[in-house]
């Protein structure tokens, strides 16, 4: 199976493990990944925040770029990209006045026949014997809080894919690779890591609660998929500990990262000598 | 009276704006208040989210606009999921914060309207964004220098920073697109 990947630019700096952890796996999985070529920024929070028009001729390059390639459907880790890049195929498809005035912007056209989907729901979609054939290292009932975020199951108008108040493809990979998806309420609450320059006392107060209703639930760790996430989750945690005098070491890593190691891959293929809290399963 | 009428006219115009720029009915909101029970960021705003679009609904377009709630909205889009007569509150949000930037209302979400401005001025030059050279820019700027100097230096020696932006060879074409959106925007 082949796709068009797009990385974004959080996988090529703070998500670099994600970038990594997503080829080496779907590697692993035969699922072939073709890069974009000069792709450019989805234009994330602040392009949707500032202009409609912009938000949506930046994505609409890279959907354009893609179908040129013919390489298939795109599929997206970042669930922040995965959302941008789903909304403009939305609005394009479903207005030809729009289409045609991005068309103008970018100088390239996007019919639409390129799909996008997340990299989870790609993954999560397999056959199961397959991925379990994959699994060589199980890991042992460990505990595990599958944190989707804010952007990957919602709105569900544009998503289309598992349940947006409690999604369960995270759940079902993680208990494939032998862990343990304990059930709690903060699988998509957000972790306000948009506000992370801007409104730090915000986004601390944030990642706090998710930390915590994490380890009341019994988590010996959390699983994400979004690098906005991780890195606010994981490179705050410190910090969080600072200011609300608390003692978090919970390991925050990518669904990529949790099935990689199931798969017997290395810590270093997998960038998990990157994350801040260290992950050592069964230590 | 004069006044008063000429107010109620920029009510309607301004809820016709909003209508437009989000593609919201307004009136579908009864005010249940479902939506500000699930925000994540509620408790960090000076108006719940079911006030802000009561403001709207009643015209207030400096009351609507003028507030730190649209600047903390993080588009989280829990809202939009919830809400009994599907108004998409976060699309709503959206337009809000494009109005309030183009009136030049920013001043309660001004650190957040500076990282939008300074985030998309990286991508406007290198086609990427470019995290550490945002986050230097920012602190520059809102005058504090050594804001997240831990977290930078963690992430640096993680190599999960780059020191340089990466610069596509479509950086022009790009450029282009904010050049192009920017003449349409300001044509309408
Ligand atoms: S949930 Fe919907 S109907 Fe209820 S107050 Fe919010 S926007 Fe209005
Ligand atoms: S989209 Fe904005 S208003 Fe709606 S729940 Fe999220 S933060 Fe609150």
């Amino acid at each position: 199976m082949n796709y068009t990947y797009y990385a974004g630019c959080s996988l090529h700096a703070t998500g670099r493990e994600f970038d990594l952890s997503a080829r080496a796996v779907c590697g692993r999985l035969g699922i072939g990944l073709a890069e974009i070529p000069d792709w450019n920024c989805c234009g994330a929070s602040p392009a949707h925040s500032t202009s409609h028009l912009l938000a949506v001729a930046l994505s609409a390059r890279n959907l354009a770029l893609a179908e040129a390639q013919g390489a298939g459907d795109i599929v997206v880790p970042c669930a922040a990209c995965y959302q941008r890049l789903a909304v403009a195929r939305k609005e394009l498809g479903e207005d030809p006045g729009l289409r045609e005035q991005v068309a103008r912007i970018t100088g390239r056209d996007y019919a639409g026949r390129a799909g996008v989907r997340s990299l989870l729901e790609v993954l999560g979609g397999l056959d199961t014997e397959h991925l379990k054939a994959q699994v060589t290292r199980p890991l042992g009932g460990l505990k595990a809080a599958c944190y989707y975020g804010c952007l990957l199951v919602r709105p569900p108008a544009v998503t289309g894919f598992d349940d947006p108040e409690d999604p369960r493809s995270m759940d079902d990979l993680v208990r494939l690779a032998g862990a343990e998806p304990v059930p709690w309420g903060y699988k998509t609450e957000c972790c306000g890591a948009a506000h992370g320059v801007a409104n730090e006392p915000v986004t601390l107060k944030l990642v706090r609660d998710i930390l915590e209703v994490a380890r009341r639930a019994g988590a010996d760790c959390l699983v994400c998929a979004c690098p906005l996430c991780q890195n606010n989750l994981d490179a705050r945690q410190e910090h969080v500990n600072r200011v609300f005098g608390t003692d978090f070491g919970l390991p925050v890593l990518y669904f990529t990262q949790l099935l990689g190691w199931a798969f017997g891959l290395s810590d270093r293929d997998l960038g998990l000598d990157k994350l801040f809290v260290k992950f050592r399963p069964g230590v | 009276m004069l006044n008063l009428s000429r107010a109620a006219a920029d009510g309607a115009h301004f809820v016709e704006e909003v209508e437009k720029r989000s593609g919201q009915r307004l009136t579908h909101c009864y005010q249940c208040g479902k939506c500000t029970a699930g925000c994540p960021l509620a408790f960090s705003m000076d108006l719940m989210p079911h006030q802000v679009i009561r403001l709207v609904q009643l015209g207030l377009r400096e009351e609507a606009l003028d507030n730190k709630a649209v600047w903390l909205c993080s588009t989280c889009a829990t809202c939009s999921t919830r809400c009994p007569k599907n108004v998409d509150l976060a699309a709503l949000m959206d337009a809000l914060r494009i109005m309030a930037r183009r009136e030049g209302r920013t001043r309660k979400g001004a650190s957040t309207a500076l990282f939008n401005r300074i985030f998309l001025d990286s991508v406007r030059r290198h086609g990427r964004a470019h995290e550490l050279g945002i986050g230097l820019q920012h602190n520059l700027r809102s005058g504090k220098p050594f804001k997240d100097s831990d977290l930078a230096r963690g992430l640096l020696v993680r190599g999960r920073l780059k020191f340089r932006p990466s610069r596509i060879k479509g950086a022009a074409e790009v450029a282009r697109i904010f050049a192009e959106v920017k003449r349409m925007e300001d044509g309408q």
